[in-house]
């Protein structure tokens, strides 16, 4: 079974929103809401500046607070490694938002259930990657299987020095984020 | 939906090297129709979300548009689109859109229309134009346009017998640019795209180029790979722009000082030999009088004028050396900054040509080889009675006219009035600088027709409007597309036309034979005529339907080599370093740094940009772009603000040199950007009610912009000269 990852290289993201679009065109998310979002955040002062654009979204944890509190076990962790939600056992009582400490859910406004990222699994389940990954007009979004060794995502994990957000959250994430100097000292 | 296993494995087979998922798999439509069981139709066609020409495949379920994808086939998109093109279906869906031709029946921008059948509306247009044309003669009839409908209706002005057809893409745009890089290399530096060859360059220097803000999409695939590859990028802008936070080296210059840091780079890179000899001996003419005419500019001097560090300035220009020839100084787009922009766009050729860049790796690359035959299927326009207006008194205008002396010989009447203008592409009241003006040319018009999608403020003014179907919804071209390889790529309908809209051809087409030009009309559809023009070219017209694009085998030929030896286009065929073309004119031949004027105290000087999801004010009012950008904001650098005892967002009015205010607008603190100038994303401050979401939405730079300044050599508006003081809105 594959288990899958995001590995965002945010050197290549130059922060044009296609994947935001992207995602909501291909998931149908509705108005004013969204399943991603790119962060563009810039420290210093004039002239001496740095800026980060970082694409965020569900992280897809291994330790999922979400899932550890939904009362109904409508979150839920699959084989294949990544966090979804049935619907139909949805109440929308709002515990998994208030759990997640990435700010990756929302309640669907015109339905009522809790939603996120899927990682598009209606892609994968034909053997597409995710629609915001496809659109990368940088190459910033790869994606694929961790436990393949011959993988994308393997490689540049093992090759570059790396992290999570919110390491010390304990949810042991599913998207990394090469950093900025990303050559390990051997 | 559920889906097979066999279509999974389908996309495996698809993708690149077996890997196992897909990101975009196409092998045209059908195939992939086939792919998926069926159940959705997919149909290629071309992105008109700008102007890059983007290979597109729609998704049709159900007979509706639900997702647009990059066409992995064109090399445009090569697979991918920005959030603009992916937003196409909130233009197309846009509850918004121009639905039935209309008729004013209220005075001009009142908003008062009745609704008309085409064959009123049309037969309205063609006894105005004739009545006019009668009284006034042809050439009193000017076309405004940008994109491909422009096509369509300087067909019916050339027809009609004038010339007076203009695009706001050279005057307000690329112009100079363009004539800069023609007068030096006898070329412009683009083809489809800017001819950069920025995935093989070692040294990428910017000026002002805003990529990742203006999402020309392959060529931020391509800027990404720069960085990706470890290219050393310099930006030179006055604001720390996206790229500039790829940059290794930003320098914030003084707006209006680039020629300055130009020619001193260009000093210190003969004087310190650090040009490419060999191919300047070669291939170049003027070299000593160069060296000669640049060498007071040194970089202490420039230090002083740019606000620059010396060392900076030094370093770069040495980066630049030992790197030549895989390195560039990006020729840029949008270029009519300050009014001597030919020349500042000279300096960045001629440092090009000293680095020996164009036609060598990692510079500029060449033009692809073979050209597609025209195909004409009407009778030769008639010869217009009285010369076009469209260039001025301006030796190098070019070809595509200049909007403001259209503009201006309609206010004036001289030397023949200008009495019906045809609007297309184009929001003019939001493209052109001074409002003022272009209210007082159309208030001379006895005809004022707009064809466009949306109900922008331009179009609110006209008399007659008609509505245009999307990109999404008709046929355009065939387009020939230049990239490192020729190709052709096709435009053709997902959909059938919503509301009583039709595709532009057709509107010019039944105009003609409104006029009795029947001869001008289109020989059926313009489909037949793509089909005849595919013909003409040797290409499978079915197989260009099914996959969008067809490359041409062999076009490729981007650097010189012992089989493709330089030639070069100018007079004297070679790279003119010295150009003899502008002596005689009485330019001067060699670019001169002459200082601009600078904002007084208490004044910042206004800039204008873009927005990664917006393209002019023709995306506004699009859903799915208008819930990531609903307004722009005025950036203002920090230490400005506390001094003004302003906070982030805090509401103010611009108010510029000529005491024109702007709407009101939020201010966005940062330290992004110099205490000298003000920053705003242009397209915003929609007045026209029609349009529900941008109606009043942040304010409109090109209000503030009444001054304009304008290039002596080729007739561009330099429009980065106005200055604005920040007034607290109560």
């Amino acid at each position: 079974m594959p288990k899958y990852v995001m590995v965002i290289d945010q050197s290549r993201c130059v922060g044009c929103m296609a994947c935001v679009v992207a995602c909501k065109r291909e998931n149908d998310v509705p108005p004013e809401q969204f399943r991603t979002r790119v962060l563009e955040m810039v420290k210093g002062e004039f002239p001496f500046l740095r800026s980060e654009l970082r694409p965020e979204l569900c992280n897809h944890c291994d330790h999922a607070p979400c899932v550890n509190v939904c009362p109904t076990g409508a979150s839920h962790k699959e084989a294949d490694g990544t966090v979804q939600i049935d619907r139909s056992r949805c109440v929308g009582c709002k515990a998994c938002i208030a759990a997640c400490p990435y700010n990756a859910r929302y309640i669907n406004e015109e339905h009522g259930f809790a939603d996120k990222c899927t990682f598009c699994q209606q892609r994968l389940k034909v053997g597409l990657k995710p629609a915001c990954v496809a659109t990368c007009i940088g190459g910033s979004r790869i994606f694929g299987d961790i436990s393949d060794p011959k993988s994308e995502v393997r490689r540049l994990i093992e090759d570059n020095s790396h992290r999570v957000l919110l390491e010390s959250a304990g949810t042991e994430p599913n998207v990394y984020y090469i950093n900025r100097y990303p050559k390990k000292l051997s | 939906m559920s889906f097979s296993r066999r279509s999974f494995l389908k996309y495996a087979a698809l993708s690149a090297g077996g890997t196992l998922l897909a990101e975009t798999p196409f092998m045209g439509a059908k195939a992939r129709a086939q792919a998926e069981g069926g159940k959705a139709r997919y149909v290629p066609t071309t992105c008109e979300m700008c102007f890059w020409k983007c290979g597109v495949v729609a998704k049709v379920v159900d007979g509706k548009v639900v997702k647009l994808e990059g066409n992995p086939l064109h090399p445009q998109s090569l697979g991918k689109l920005c959030g603009r093109g992916q937003a196409g279906i909130g233009l197309l869906y846009d509850k918004d859109r121009l639905k039935v031709p209309m008729i004013r029946t209220g005075a001009r921008g009142e908003n008062r229309y009745k609704q008309a059948s085409w064959d009123e509306a049309l037969n309205y247009v063609a006894e105005k134009l004739t009545t006019i044309k009668g009284k006034y003669g042809a050439e009193s009839i000017a076309l405004f346009a940008h994109g491909s409908p422009g096509t369509y209706f300087a067909n019916v002005v050339r027809a009609l017998g004038s010339a007076n057809i203009s695009y706001p893409s050279f005057s307000q745009c690329l112009g100079a640019r363009n004539v800069a890089w023609e007068l030096t290399f006898g070329e412009a530096p683009q083809s489809t795209c800017e001819r950069v060859d920025m995935a093989n360059s070692r040294v990428i220097v910017l000026f002002g180029t805003h990529l990742g803000e203006n999402m020309h999409n392959s060529q931020n695939q391509e800027f990404a790979q720069a960085v990706a590859n470890g290219a050393r990028i310099v930006v030179v802008d006055p604001r720390f722009s996206t790229a500039a936070g790829k940059a290794s080296t930003w320098m914030p210059i003084k707006p209006g000082t680039d020629l300055a840091l130009l020619l001193t780079w260009i000093n210190l890179v003969i004087t310190n030999g650090w040009y490419d000899k060999d191919y300047v001996n070669n291939y170049t003419n003027g070299f000593d009088k160069l060296a000669a005419e640049v060498k007071h500019y040194t970089p202490e001097w420039a230090a002083r004028e740019t606000e620059l560090p010396e060392h900076d300035i030094v370093e770069v220009a040495r980066a630049l050396g030992r790197n030549a020839p895989n390195v560039m100084v990006h020729p840029g787009r949008h270029f009519s900054w300050h009014g001597n922009d030919t020349q500042r766009g000279r300096a960045m050729a001629i440092l090009n040509a000293l680095l020996g860049t164009w036609g060598r790796p990692g510079g500029i690359w060449l033009s692809p080889k073979g050209k597609l035959a025209k195909l004409t299927e009407h009778p030769a326009y008639p010869e217009p009675k009285r010369d076009s207006v469209v260039f001025g008194d301006y030796p190098f205008a070019g070809g595509e006219g200049l909007t403001n002396v259209v503009r201006e010989t309609t206010i004036s009447g001289d030397p023949y009035p200008i009495k019906a203008w045809i609007v297309t592409g184009t929001n003019l009241l939001k493209t052109m600088p001074n409002q003022e003006k272009t209210r007082k040319a159309i208030d001379k018009l006895d005809l004022l027709v707009s064809i466009d999608v949306m109900p922008t403020d331009t179009v609110m003014m006209a008399d007659v409007i008609l509505p245009e179907c999307s990109y999404l919804e008709r046929h355009d071209g065939l387009f020939g597309i230049e990239t490192r390889e020729a190709g052709v790529a096709i435009r053709q309908p997902v959909i059938e036309p919503l509301y009583q809209s039709k595709p532009a051809w057709w509107i010019g087409s039944q105009l003609c034979r409104a006029l009795k030009l029947d001869d001008y009309a289109v020989k059926g559809t313009w489909e037949e005529r793509m089909r005849r023009e595919a013909k003409l070219w040797n290409i499978d017209y079915q197989e260009l339907a099914d996959k969008g694009y067809l490359s041409i085998p062999g076009s490729a030929a981007p650097y010189f080599t012992a089989d493709n030896p330089p030639t070069f286009k100018t007079k004297s065929k070679k790279i003119e370093l010295y150009s003899a073309e502008l002596e005689d004119e009485s330019f001067a031949p060699i670019p001169k740094y002459q200082a601009i004027e600078q904002p007084p105290a208490g004044q910042y000087r206004l800039l204008y940009g873009r927005s990664q999801v917006h393209t002019f004010s023709r995306t506004v009012n699009n859903q799915w772009l208008w819930e990531l950008f609903k307004e722009n904001q005025v950036w203002l650098n920090a230490k400005e603000a506390a001094r003004l005892g302003l906070k982030d967002l805090a509401l103010v009015r611009l108010v510029n040199q000529d005491g024109i205010n702007s709407e009101p607008v939020r201010v966005k603190v940062t330290e992004r950007i110099r205490p000298d100038c003000v920053y705003m994303v242009h397209g915003f401050g929609q007045h026209s009610p029609a349009m529900t979401r941008a109606y009043n939405r942040g304010a409109d730079d090109q209000h503030l912009i009444s001054k304009y300044k304008i290039d002596p050599i080729c007739g561009t508006t330099g429009m980065r000269v106005n200055f604005v003081k920040i007034v607290k809105e109560a």
